[in-house]
Formats: C-alpha cells, sequence, structure tokens
C-alpha cells in the first residue's frame, strides 16, 4: 500500500485539484515546479539553515518521564511547542515562502484558525519583506487575541472573514476569494495539509523535518529509530502529516490520529471528521468531510480553534480509509483536563490542540515497554484565556 | 438538438440571466424563470445554492446562504422543477458547486436534470480534466452540455482544449475576480475580449462577470455572443422581490 501522493494528485481515493478554472493557473504553476524547487540545492541550503538558526531545530525530543510514570509507558513528547512562534506551522511557512519567492510572488495571503499558522506566515513575511494579508474567522479573531495582535506587530493584515460558522473553514474561502482575485502577484500560503494538490504534499514534505528529527532522536535515546506509536491531533493535519511522515511504511509502527470531538461525537458540536464525515469535496481536494446529506458542509465545533475544520487532509482520509491510522475522538473536557495536566506533571503548557493528542493516555492503555511519541505541536500562551475561564483560575 | 444549441444558433445577442433557487423565497424558482423567459431573457442559469461558494462574491453568497436558509435542497429544487417543461421553452442550465452533485450521485443528478428537461450544467469547481476523464460519457448519455470557464489568465493551449470538448458554449469570465466585484471593462479586458474572439472558436463564448447594466452588455457583446448577469440581478431581487422582472431586463437591452 502507497501512503504518499500518486502522479495525479491523489492519496487512494482522495486528494485531486477540486478547483475553478480561476485558480488554475496558479495551481498548476505550483503543480509543475514545488518538487523541482524543493530538490535544488540552495533552496535545500537556505530552508534548512533558517530551520536551524531562525526557528531553533531540531526541537527536542522530550522524555516525560513523570508522565510516563503516571500512565506505566514510555512517552516521548515531541517538542514543536518550542520552535519560534510556539508551534509547527513555521515549519511550513519557511518553506512556502521560500517557494513564493523563486516562483516571483510578491504577495502573500493565508488562512489562520487558532492563529498560529497567522502568526509564522506574518513572521516569515517580516523576515523576508513580503506583503501578507491573513484570513481569520471573525469568532476565532476574538477567542485568540493575543495571536491576532502578533500578527499586527509583525505587520501583517488582518482581515475578518464574517460568512458561514465564521472560523477555519470560512477564513480559507475568503483566502480563495482573494487569490482568484489576485492571480499573478500572489501566493496562498496554506497552512494545513489540505488544498488542491500540490498542497496536501508541499505542506507534508516540509512538516516531515518533524518525523525526520524523531527518527535520530529516538535512536540517541532507545537505540532504535522507530517507536511504537506516534500520536498526533489532526484539524486539516499538518502536524499529524509531518510527524507521521518518515514512519508511513515502517509497519512496526502505529499511527495514532486524535481528532476533537467537541462536545462529545453525538452531540452535534464536534469536529470528529472520521467519525462523522463522508467523501466530499473542501476546499479543493477531495476528502472526508462533515456534511448534510444535501452535500452541504456543515459546522464543526471544537474548543481548539485550530481543530476546528470539518474536513481532514486528504493523506488522514486515506491512512483512516485504509485502517493505516487508528483515530480516536477526545473531547473538550478530556483535551482540557490532560493538558493541565502536563502542567502540573512536566512543567509544560501545551496549546489545547494538542491537549487533545495527550489525552489518549486516560483512554487507551499501552504497554509499560511502549515507546509512544507524542506530537507536542504548540505551546499554550495563546490560549491561556481559555484555560482561565475553563478552569476559573 | 439541445435548447441550448438551437438558441446560440439564433442570429442576435444573448442575454442569460443567472439566480439563486430558493431566494428570495424558498418558492420563487418558477414565478423567476416564467418572467425572464415572458421578458425576453435567453438562457436562464438556476443557481443550486451551497454552503461555501467559493468563486462567488458577497451578493450571490449572502442569497446562496438565505436560500439554504429558506429550505432550498436538491431534491426540492428538482420537484419543483418537475413540470417546468410544460410552461417555458427558454433553455435552462443550472450552475452549482460539486460537492452536492456528488452527494445526490453525479449519474443521478444527470438523469434527473435530463426527465426535467434542464439543458446543461456549469459547475465552477469540476476541473476539466476530472469532468473529461470521469464524468463527460454520463453528461454525453443524458444529453447535458457541461459549460466551462475561461479566464484572462487561461492560456491558449488550454482555451483550445476546452473548445475541443464543449459543444455548447464557452463561459467567459471578463476578469480575475469572483462574481460581483466589478463593473466597466477596461482596455486589458477588451484586450483580451479580442484575444478570444480572433481565436475563431469553434464554441461562441458568452462573457460574465461584471455585468450589470445596458453599457456593460452592450460591451461584452461586441466581441461575444452573448452576456451573463448574476449579482447585479440579485441585488434587483433583494431590493424590489420578483414582481419587477420587466423593468430590469428593459434596463439591459
Amino acid at each position: 500500500m502507497n501512503y504518499n501522493v500518486n502522479e495525479k494528485g491523489y492519496y487512494g481515493e482522495f486528494g485531486g485539484a477540486f478547483i475553478p478554472e480561476m485558480l488554475y493557473p496558479n495551481v498548476e504553476e505550483l503543480r509543475q515546479n514545488y518538487l523541482k524547487v524543493m530538490a535544488e540545492p540552495s533552496f535545500q541550503q537556505e530552508f534548512n539553515q533558517l530551520l536551524k538558526d531562525y526557528v531553533g531545530r531540531p526541537s527536542p525530543l522530550y522524555f516525560a518521564k513523570r508522565l510516563s510514570e503516571k500512565y506505566n509507558t514510555k512517552i516521548y513528547l515531541k517538542r514543536e511547542d518550542l520552535n519560534h512562534t510556539g508551534a509547527h506551522k513555521i515549519n511550513n511557512t519557511i518553506g512556502q515562502i521560500l517557494m513564493a519567492k523563486r516562483l516571483g510572488k510578491t504577495r502573500i495571503i493565508a488562512e489562520t484558525g487558532a492563529g498560529q499558522h497567522g502568526v509564522a506566515t506574518a513572521t516569515v513575511c517580516a523576515l523576508m519583506g513580503l506583503e501578507c494579508i491573513v484570513y481569520m474567522g471573525e469568532i476565532d479573531i476574538a477567542r485568540q487575541a493575543p495571536n491576532v495582535a502578533r500578527m499586527k506587530m509583525l505587520g501583517a493584515s488582518v482581515i475578518p472573514a464574517k460568512s458561514g460558522s465564521r472560523t477555519l473553514k470560512d477564513a480559507t474561502n475568503e483566502a480563495i476569494r482573494d487569490w482568484i482575485n489576485n492571480p499573478v502577484n500572489t501566493h496562498y500560503i496554506i497552512g494545513s495539509a489540505i488544498g488542491p494538490h500540490p498542497y496536501p504534499d508541499m505542506v507534508t514534505r516540509f512538516q516531515s523535518v518533524i518525523s525526520e528529527e524523531i527518527k535520530s532522536q529516538l535512536k540517541e535515546h532507545e537505540g532504535r529509530e522507530n517507536p511504537d506509536y506516534v500520536v498526533a491531533c489532526i484539524g486539516g493535519g499538518s502536524n499529524a502529516a509531518g510527524t507521521y511522515y518518515h514512519f508511513l511504511h515502517e509497519e512496526d509502527v502505529n499511527i495514532i490520529a486524535v481528532e476533537a470531538a467537541g462536545h462529545g461525537v453525538d452531540s452535534g458540536e464536534s469536529a470528529a471528521t472520521s467519525i462523522l464525515g463522508k467523501e466530499g469535496v473542501i476546499h479543493g481536494c477531495k476528502t472526508l468531510l462533515m456534511q448534510t446529506n444535501d452535500g452541504q458542509i456543515t459546522e464543526p465545533y471544537s474548543i481548539s480553534a485550530g481543530l476546528d475544520y470539518p474536513g481532514v487532509g486528504p493523506m488522514h482520509a486515506h491512512l483512516c480509509k485504509t485502517g493505516r491510522a487508528e483515530f480516536m475522538a477526545i473531547t473538550d473536557d478530556d483535551a482540557m483536563n490532560a493538558g493541565l495536566e502536563l502542567c502540573k506533571l512536566e512543567g509544560i503548557i501545551p496549546a489545547i490542540e494538542s491537549s487533545h493528542a495527550l489525552a489518549i493516555f486516560e483512554q487507551k492503555p499501552f504497554k509499560p515497554d511502549d515507546v509512544v511519541v507524542v506530537s507536542l505541536s504548540g505551546r499554550g500562551d495563546k490560549d491561556l484565556q481559555n484555560y482561565i475561564d475553563y478552569f476559573k483560575i | 438538438m439541445n435548447r441550448i444549441q438551437q438558441k446560440i444558433q439564433e442570429d442576435k445577442k444573448l442575454l442569460s440571466i443567472y439566480f439563486t433557487a430558493g431566494y428570495p423565497n424558498l418558492n420563487d424558482t418558477v414565478t423567476i424563470i416564467e418572467d425572464l423567459e415572458k421578458n425576453g431573457v435567453d438562457l436562464i442559469e438556476i443557481g443550486l445554492p451551497f454552503s461555501d461558494p467559493l468563486a462567488d462574491g458577497p451578493t450571490i453568497q449572502d442569497s446562496s446562504t438565505k436560500a439554504l436558509k429558506n429550505g432550498m435542497t436538491t431534491e426540492t429544487l428538482f420537484n419543483q422543477l418537475k413540470d417546468i417543461r410544460k410552461t417555458v421553452n427558454i433553455p435552462l442550465i443550472i450552475m452549482g458547486y460539486f460537492n452536492p452533485m456528488l452527494q445526490y450521485g453525479v449519474e443521478a443528478f444527470c438523469k434527473k436534470c435530463a426527465e426535467i428537461g434542464i439543458d446543461g450544467l456549469i459547475i465552477p469547481d469540476l476541473p476539466v480534466d476530472v469532468y473529461h476523464e470521469e464524468y463527460k460519457a454520463i453528461f454525453d448519455t443524458y444529453g447535458l452540455i457541461n459549460v466551462f470557464l475561461i479566464t484572462p489568465q487561461t492560456s491558449d493551449d488550454r482555451i483550445r482544449f476546452i473548445d475541443s470538448i464543449s459543444n455548447g458554449f464557452i463561459y467567459m469570465v471578463s476578469s480575475a475576480s469572483v462574481t460581483g466585484s466589478q463593473s466597466g471593462f477596461g482596455d486589458e479586458q477588451k484586450a483580451y475580449f479580442k484575444r478570444i474572439a480572433d481565436m475563431q472558436l469553434k464554441n461562441p463564448q458568452i462573457v460574465g462577470f461584471g455585468i450589470n447594466n445596458n453599457d456593460t452588455f452592450a460591451q461584452a457583446t461586441s466581441y461575444a455572443q452573448g452576456a451573463i448577469i448574476g449579482s447585479a440581478f440579485i441585488k434587483h431581487l433583494t431590493e424590489k422581490g420578483t414582481n419587477q422582472i420587466e423593468k430590469f431586463v428593459k434596463t439591459i437591452r
């Protein structure tokens, strides 16, 4: 079984490029060039240098001793929260800004949910001196105020998406409309492993540094490259795609994908796409999608803005359909408690997105000698208000 | 011969009007179609509303949201249209995004369209190559014409390819934009209209996006065989309701 994209842009039956003709020249230009550009030695050199000196990579693989004791297994945390800007998102934006420059683009647009991708995009635009416009749902702007302020300080314009559920899905719609209106000078930095081909593959490749590092770091810790489990939370699925990438075809590595159940999978307020979704087309790709019987996209819910998305990337849809990955759904409450537990046991305040991945230990037993690597995709600074409100701190 | 093919053989400049089904009220669909035909419109595009219309500006987005709130569904639209061929002869095109059609089943959707007497479809997010490889045979079976878009950025080679697999008309998007975002045509657009006219394509072109009055209609049709009005008509329906359609059509030509 192949879990990577094929030459037509599909992962099994999922993927493709379902885009209006207005976007065809842009997407086609990218499709024809992305692998070539990424393979250029000068690109590799600049990308790796920035990851090292600017982002602070490699991010540590940390053995969480007290957490491991509590759950009687060996838990390692891949510390993407320690990256510059506080999450894994910067890996991809560094890659895409270098891509945009090589394609001669002068204006950058992006969508953002939790604001982490918006901040990461605004950051690299400041670094490269390019104009930056970030679309963000009106509701997310309200619940992620610190990130909105960060983007503005970094020189980006933040434009509220006021249609639909006014969250990540709608911000993405607005960014796509912007790209339709600005087809020549603009590059759209998609933050998740979604969108028309080649975006899911390109984003995955830029994020694959996560699993590349896990391999060599685990070798140092445990004397072996492959853990028994890799675990990551999934909204659109960029941190997950990067965490899994180098393990996709390693059969001894179990893959766990953690979705947001919101108030519960059957509550009507959830973002558990693998359970609630069926095949459909969103934002340019065919994937698993939460929708009505009539094919209208439904409004998801999660306490975590970064997981509040009605689809998953096409690679993840394929991993789900083929059974390669085990999908779990974690409620708001369980995620919040797992987040607080990490604070108390390890002195790390995680992003609420990442807390979902940590919550699986209450639900799923592991063996004492299992090595479980969890992607700690982001830090919790941006979520402080949510934690304060939730725990009445 | 399909009604679209008959219509484009007429020696006249064609006025095509788009409206969103279920807007302003759920059951306005048939009345609007009958009134548009009565007032001399040549083609009608019936918009099947979608929750996430990527290629549309605020006017058509809002009408789609309202239509869905009013209760419009694919099945409801088909029910409203089931006797439409008893009262009108105008070519009818359903314009909608791909996901609702995919959920209905592409073949079932096409079959239903043929039964009702729909002549063609416009599906902005179904790419030409996917249509060509996976769905063209179904469209052909049911005698449906699929209309493709071209834009100022579409290469000549791709336009030739689109022309080769089209059998009705080509929807010429006037500028790089979503619907309803501009008015009036500049030199750049006129040069583009002329470039396409000079290509001598086998399918006639009908211009859409940016047509909102007599002036823009006349400019567009001086290069192409027809023009499509969408957002401007939706605005008219929002402001004046459904009983002054005659007035609107008269302001165009």
